[in-house]
């Protein structure tokens, strides 16, 4: 097979578990939020509700798409692909077991965060090629808010980072063959909270979801989104959360180790099951708290956050330049 | 700023002084029915908001002036349609002080009692509502909600076993109540409110220990004691800016001299000092309910007995006004009666149309997000704005 084809079709894979797990994954989170508002859940289509992601997707495909009339026609046409492709692409770097990936790049870690924080563009186009005053005030705040929030994001990424003393996804993993990073006495524990702050933030969910404000701004910058253009701004969005979380799992919770790993299948579980496991932390906070204020989440920001990643930063640093990095 | 030089919008310009007008509503999710603000915005901050009422109107007073008196209490109803009883109950006061009808005792604690339980039913209502303005429709604020409306579920069961009706209720009438407790019914409702008040605690340990609660009700919306005054807003909202004032206890209708209760004062005024308002309005009123079950007295539930044609109920020449404290604050009904089986002319003082005066006055300077959780904290009914 000529390598191109094989890369082709290892992308043509991976696209597809992606756009598989996002549709899962909304019934998991539906079920979850149902359990805890007391509620049961999505249940009737299917057998426990299990066939209801496919029918929400005909749903969507088969919805009249509506283009406001005040619309910027390319802008509002081409947003949701904008948003959707770096959504996408930051799967590429993650392995998702040794050597099972599409591209295990050595600055792994640098791509994924540069590659997710594009998603504002398409998020602005959107809200500003809507022509609605909603979308417009949700751009905005979404400009405001990433770039707050990609600052902290960064720093709190990088110190799995300094400890492993690589950029490469791979070599983060096997530097955690020892120990977890997250159990790194104090370091590791402040820092996968402050990267899971930052994730709430970077994916806007409650309480950091201001861009979204569906009290306030009603949908915010996908108000005027229908059918299939919604669901690719959904698809992409929850990409985003899931691939952040991914990347948590891999940063922090070790990525596919665990008992067995050898086997690549069951380092796969297991890797899948510490991202679901930050996928649920995420979504147990999202139905607990009540939205924050746009100037209040800058204040958390900028004042609390930021200082709290860079100080934890400079001691992993500190402490990796005394001791040696336990992954060298 | 001058109101006027509020309202001048710039839309376009360099200046860093541009304005967005900015519709929210009639159709929107956080306006508790059918409510326009128009919101005059510089970036994130409102300016200046107006107020457009109407959508709902339904010509109740005018109504009132077409229906008897045995027709209209259950028309009162829809008047605030989340709290139904007090409503009615209104009405009904003011009809028999016009015509000074006796009220069996019976009778008037079990209108207490359905207006203590209304409140608790509001309450629930208004705390998920707000919630959920603030946390949106995807977050914590649903799960408050969903909590919220399971409760008052609860409450509406025990109408529907009294009335037969979840919403709108027609148990008053002109004299006393329409139906009397049923068997057993006495201890579901012990069983309830005592559910409730555990429930109530829940939600104080699930709100107050947030510290993303704490920050978007502390210190937001403030309204000075004085300027609650000035506006003639009522009601938990005037207690929470610390005026000590509840028409249950200045002017007691009903037997309500009869029980004992506390009126919570809380002096801050802000969104958080009247949510503490209501959240301690919930345990008195579940203790008023409990007295009522306790000290039931014997008797007839109505003085006028059988109503047997539509026009039976006649009311003496006169006019009379009188109110009862609602669940969002002073509700009052003013009757003109010329001596026939319907009133010459009727006015209603809604709470909410009342309370939701003093919105020019707190919003400007706030952001849009404090913009619902203000609103929120008025807690308006429109059907009671708009009558």
């Amino acid at each position: 097979m000529p390598p191109l084809v094989g890369d082709a079709l290892a992308a043509f894979i991976l696209l597809n578990a992606v756009v598989g797990m996002v549709t899962y994954v909304t019934l998991l989170e539906r079920k979850f939020a149902a359990r805890m508002q007391s509620r049961i859940g999505p249940y009737r289509v299917g057998p426990h509700g299990l066939l209801q992601p496919i029918a929400d997707a005909l749903k969507l495909m088969m919805k009249e798409d509506i283009v406001p009339r005040a619309a910027d026609r390319w802008v509002y046409n081409l947003a949701p692909i904008a948003f959707l492709i770096p959504c996408v692409l930051i799967f590429a770097t993650i392995p998702f077991a040794p050597r099972l990936g599409l591209a295990d790049l050595n600055i792994g870690v640098l791509f994924f965060l540069a590659v997710s924080s594009l998603e504002i563009v398409g998020l602005f186009m959107g809200g500003w090629g809507s022509n609605n005053k909603y979308a417009l005030l949700s751009a905005m705040r979404a400009v405001n808010q990433i770039i707050s929030y990609d600052l902290p994001f960064v720093f709190a990424a990088l110190i799995p980072v300094v400890l492993a003393g690589s950029l490469q996804m791979s070599a983060i993993v096997a530097a955690q063959q020892g120990l977890w990073f997250v159990f790194y006495p104090v370091i590791g524990q402040l820092g996968f909270v402050a990267f899971l702050v930052a994730t709430l933030a970077a994916e806007n969910r409650v309480p950091f979801d201001i861009l979204e404000a569906e009290s306030e701004l009603v949908a915010g910058f996908r108000v005027e989104y229908s059918g299939m253009k919604f669901a690719i701004i959904q698809l992409g969005e929850y990409a985003h959360m899931i691939a952040s979380s991914f990347l948590g799992a891999l940063l922090f919770l070790g990525g596919w180790l665990g008992p067995g790993s050898d086997v690549p299948a069951v380092g796969v579980l297991w890797f899948v099951l510490k991202a679901l496991l930050v996928f649920l932390v995420v979504t147990w906070v999202r139905w607990s708290f009540v939205r924050i204020r746009v100037d209040q989440i800058l204040a958390v920001s900028w004042k609390l956050l930021l200082p709290a990643t860079v100080g934890l930063l400079l001691v992993t640093a500190f402490w990796v330049a005394w001791r040696g990095a336990p992954g060298a | 700023m001058a109101d006027s030089e509020a309202r001048k919008v710039i839309e376009l310009g360099y200046g860093g002084n541009e304005r967005l007008v900015m519709n929210m509503g009639p159709q929107h999710p956080s306006a508790h029915g059918v409510f326009r603000a128009i919101l005059t915005l510089e970036g994130e901050t409102v300016v200046a908001v107006d107020a457009v009422i109407g959508y709902l109107h339904r010509c109740h007073e005018k109504l009132g002036e077409m229906l008897t008196y045995v027709q209209y209490p259950t028309i009162a109803s829809k008047t605030d349609y989340v709290a139904a009883m007090t409503a009615e109950l209104a009405y009904v006061t003011a009809v028999e002080k016009v015509a000074s009808f006796e009220v069996p005792k019976r009778a008037q604690y079990l209108r207490v009692m359905v207006a203590e339980l209304q409140r608790v039913a509001s309450h629930c209502l208004w705390l998920g509502t707000w919630c959920l303005d603030m946390g949106g429709a995807l977050g914590g604020g649903a799960t408050v909600f969903l909590y919220c409306i399971r409760e008052r579920e609860l409450v509406l069961d025990l109408f529907e076993s009294l009335t037969g009706a979840r919403l709108l209720y027609g148990f008053h009438q002109i004299g006393g109540t329409r139906y009397d407790v049923p068997p057993g019914w006495a201890q579901t409702c012990r069983e309830t409110i005592a559910l409730i008040e555990q429930r109530v605690d829940e939600y104080e340990a699930m709100l107050e220990d947030n510290a993303f609660f704490l920050v978007r009700t502390q210190g937001v919306g403030v309204i000075h004691p004085a300027l609650a005054q000035e506006v003639g807003i009522s009601g938990p909202l005037a207690r929470g800016s610390g005026i000590d004032f509840d028409l249950r206890r200045a002017e007691p209708y009903s037997s309500y001299q009869d029980f004992d209760f506390k009126v919570p004062v809380e002096t801050a005024g802000d969104c958080y000092a009247r949510y503490r308002v209501r959240m301690q309005e919930f345990r008195e009123s579940i203790k008023i309910v409990r007295q009522v079950l306790d000290g039931l007295p014997e008797g007839p539930i109505s003085s006028r007995p059988g109503v047997k044609s539509v026009g039976q109920v006649r009311v003496p020449k006169g006019e009379g006004y009188s109110r009862v404290e609602g669940a969002r604050g002073e509700i009052g009904f003013y009757i003109v009666s010329d001596g026939g089986p319907k009133p010459y002319r009727m006015k209603v003082r809604g709470a909410s149309f009342s309370n939701l005066a003093i919105l020019p006055h707190i919003i400007p300077g706030c952001k849009i997000a404090d913009v619902v959780a203000i609103m929120g904290s008025v807690d308006p009914v429109f059907g009671e704005v708009d009558r």
